[in-house]
């Protein structure tokens, strides 16, 4: 605990190398004639961990969404790891096999056991044999500290665990890149803890992380930059200590007032 | 209550039910007597249940079982009711029509090894190397029913390897979309043409073979039996396959399955066992013999995989979508993530209708007495037109109803089975 607590408060050098790991330009999104995401630029280096807040309706589930191709954008590039993400499936899948994402609703396969799922990906997509994809899954489940609920069903477990093997699940494809949709705002309080110090230690260890997320205080300790989004825009990004104690935009200002204000 | 503050020192330990929660008297206390009309009405259904029984039952406990005759029956004045001597003589015709009699025992023994081959795929307890058996049982069962040369079930078999080994071999050389296209058409054209050449060129030098048998002489519950596991083991991969492309992202697939599904289920099952036995013979070309008990059991196919593709279209849409965005984040394809995750899940919600629907397929087998097939029903009217069994109605019924209900019930509780087992919750 003590190890976790000094990493913490290393975290500001954690590394973040020049390489480039997301390449956002100029991206547009329409649902109908609806236009939820307005010219999102974004850069995002290899070992960064972004957090990105906003009201709800704001479009940040969405951006994240489009970054591993779950939503269509029109307009604008996005570049993943050096790849485009444009209609071509081969693309597409090779993105989603580098790109690790924890949903909301946790979307465990609940008619597979725990080691079922995180092996699934890497004995079908990366062609990993049976017995080192087992391997693999028992040492991220030891590492979300559930390798004893390897057996059981999802629904056997308490939503923080389901989260977390969620995570493991994620991590079994070795991915480049997390995304993490709001993985805490289905869960009880007391569940939220767990969750979020495996995602602390996944940030310590130089994951890139973009994480979706109304916890500030996790912002404050791991992330590199926080973005605030509203009305589809990005309307504010800076480093998180600049960010919470001095917002610059009026919208950035009432919306940390609403939600710091209890 | 005083308001002290309180603070618990030690937490309480689980403790056993308290006794007496069992027991027959108990059980009938709650469920049958719990209020005065809660009596009543199990009190009249009692009494209900007892007045048919009591008028039922005197007429099926009769000592008839060995007369030759319903005239037998009615001269004798120890019976009273049922002449069940015409099961006993009629039992054979019962269950196998006019299939020859010494040759009765390729019936039976397709039978038996049709447990064994549905074992596995029912009970995943059991060696997956049975399967391998399951695979090839269709063919074998095609070859002992009807009997004559071994080699046309061997060579309709070979389709699968030749489809097998085009797609491998041409994967390399032409890419994986056209080395399937390739593949399937390479198998259709040689069932087609192929087979049939190669299987009469192969008995004309080795005649290996059994005494075949004319469809004509299938009939009882061996002619259900052979209709319905058919029309079964084929409808439920074609009702997925429908429902998958019902749901496409693709127009012409998704309009074509559409539109056969709705056609098919606008369309009463006796208008095609009508289009099967008398239509087809306009359309095929002249000389073509087309087997009426295939021709029936493509019908009750693709009858039943309409209703099947609606069955599983619920389960699907039972899915929550997320389960579909799980599966695309990980990287599956679209065949991966439909086969390892949404099936699974959507398959089993929809087992109550997809059983459903197979006991309505096996019951509506007996309709194909209407175009001149013996099943049991049709053969009913074989028996009350003889002599000895002219005017005899409500024993032949029974009986039949009698094995339809054991096949149909053992598939419910089949069902319930299932059910329980992928259970994942607790």
């Amino acid at each position: 605990m003590s190890q976790s607590n000094e990493n913490a408060a290393a975290s500001s050098t954690m590394e973040v190398s020049d390489e480039v790991a997301i390449q956002i330009n100029n991206m547009n999104k329409w649902y109908g004639d609806f236009h939820v995401l307005k010219d999102i630029n974004l850069t995002v280096n290899r070992g960064e961990r972004i957090v990105v807040c906003g009201p709800s309706g704001s479009g940040k589930s969405t951006l994240i969404r489009c970054i591993n191709r779950l939503e269509e954008h029109q307009k604008g590039d996005i570049i993943v790891d050096g790849t485009e993400l444009s209609s071509d499936l081969k693309n597409i899948d090779k993105i989603r096999s580098e790109v690790g994402m924890c949903f909301q609703h946790f979307n465990l396969f609940p008619h597979l056991t725990i080691l079922e799922n995180c092996t699934l990906a890497p004995i079908w997509v990366r062609k990993t044999p049976k017995k080192e994809a087992e391997e693999i899954a028992m040492h991220f489940l030891e590492k979300v500290k559930i390798p004893e609920q390897a057996l059981k069903y999802p629904g056997q477990l308490s939503g923080g665990q389901q989260q977390r093997v969620a995570i493991a699940r994620s991590l079994c494809m070795k991915p480049r890149i997390m995304l993490f949709d709001e993985p805490t705002s289905a869960l009880d309080p007391e569940m939220i803890a767990e969750v979020l110090d495996t995602m602390i230690e996944l940030a310590e260890e130089g994951m890139t992380m973009i994480c979706v997320t109304h916890e500030m205080g996790f912002a404050r300790k791991v992330a590199n930059r926080v973005i605030f989004m509203d009305a589809g825009q990005i309307v504010e990004q800076n480093e998180p200590e600049e960010f919470f104690n001095n917002p610059q935009s009026e919208r950035t200002q009432l919306f940390l007032s609403q939600i710091l204000g209890h | 209550m005083s308001s002290e503050p309180y603070v618990r020192t030690e937490m309480l330990s689980e403790q056993p039910a308290p006794l007496g929660q069992t027991g027959i008297l108990r059980w009938m206390r709650e469920n049958l007597f719990s209020t005065i009309p809660n009596a009543i009405i199990s009190t009249l259904a009692f009494l209900f249940v007892v007045l048919i029984l009591s008028k039922l039952l005197p007429w099926v406990l009769q000592p008839s079982w060995n007369s030759e005759s319903i005239s037998m029956c009615n001269d004798d004045p120890n019976i009273t009711g049922a002449c069940w001597g015409v099961i006993r003589t009629r039992f054979n015709q019962l269950m196998f029509g006019f299939y020859p009699s010494e040759l009765q025992w390729r019936p039976i023994v397709t039978f038996i090894m049709m447990l064994v081959a549905i074992a596995p795929v029912l009970f995943d307890k059991l060696p997956r190397k049975m399967l391998a058996f399951s695979a090839i049982y269709p063919f074998l069962a095609v070859w002992l029913l009807w009997g004559g040369s071994i080699w046309g079930p061997i060579m309709a078999f070979a389709g699968f390897p030749i489809g097998f080994f085009a797609n491998k071999y041409l994967k390399d050389v032409t890419g994986e979309l056209a080395a399937m296209i390739i593949a399937v058409l390479a198998t259709i054209i040689w069932w087609l043409y192929g087979a049939s050449l190669v299987s009469g060129a192969l008995a004309s030098v080795i005649p290996l073979g059994i005494t075949a048998v004319k469809s004509s002489d299938f009939g009882g519950l061996m002619l259900s039996i052979t209709i319905g596991v058919s029309g079964i083991a084929l409808s439920l991969p074609i009702g997925v396959v429908l429902a998958l492309g019902r749901q496409s992202d693709m127009f012409i697939i998704k309009i074509l399955s559409v539109g056969f599904i709705e056609f098919i289920r606008g369309v009463p099952l006796i208008t095609l066992l009508f289009v099967a036995s008398v239509l087809l013979n306009f359309f095929l070309p002249p000389g073509t013999n087309f087997d009426l008990i295939l021709r029936v059991i493509i019908m009750v196919t693709i009858f039943a995989s309409a209703y099947m593709a609606e069955v599983i279209r619920g389960g699907l849409a039972g899915l929550p979508t997320g389960q579909y965005e799980a599966a695309d984040a990980l990287g599956l394809d679209y065949w991966q993530s439909m086969r390892l995750i949404i099936m699974p899940q959507a398959l089993k919600i929809s087992i109550p209708g997809i059983v459903g629907t197979f006991i309505g397929l096996f019951k509506d087998t007996t309709l194909v007495s209407l175009i001149g097939l013996l099943d049991p029903v049709g053969l009913i009217v074989t028996i009350q037109g003889t002599i000895e069994w002219n005017g005899i109605v409500w024993e032949l019924y029974m009986f039949i109803a009698l094995m339809f209900w054991v096949f149909t019930f053992s598939m419910s509780r089949y069902s319930m089975y299932l059910e329980n087992k992928l259970k994942t919750t607790h």
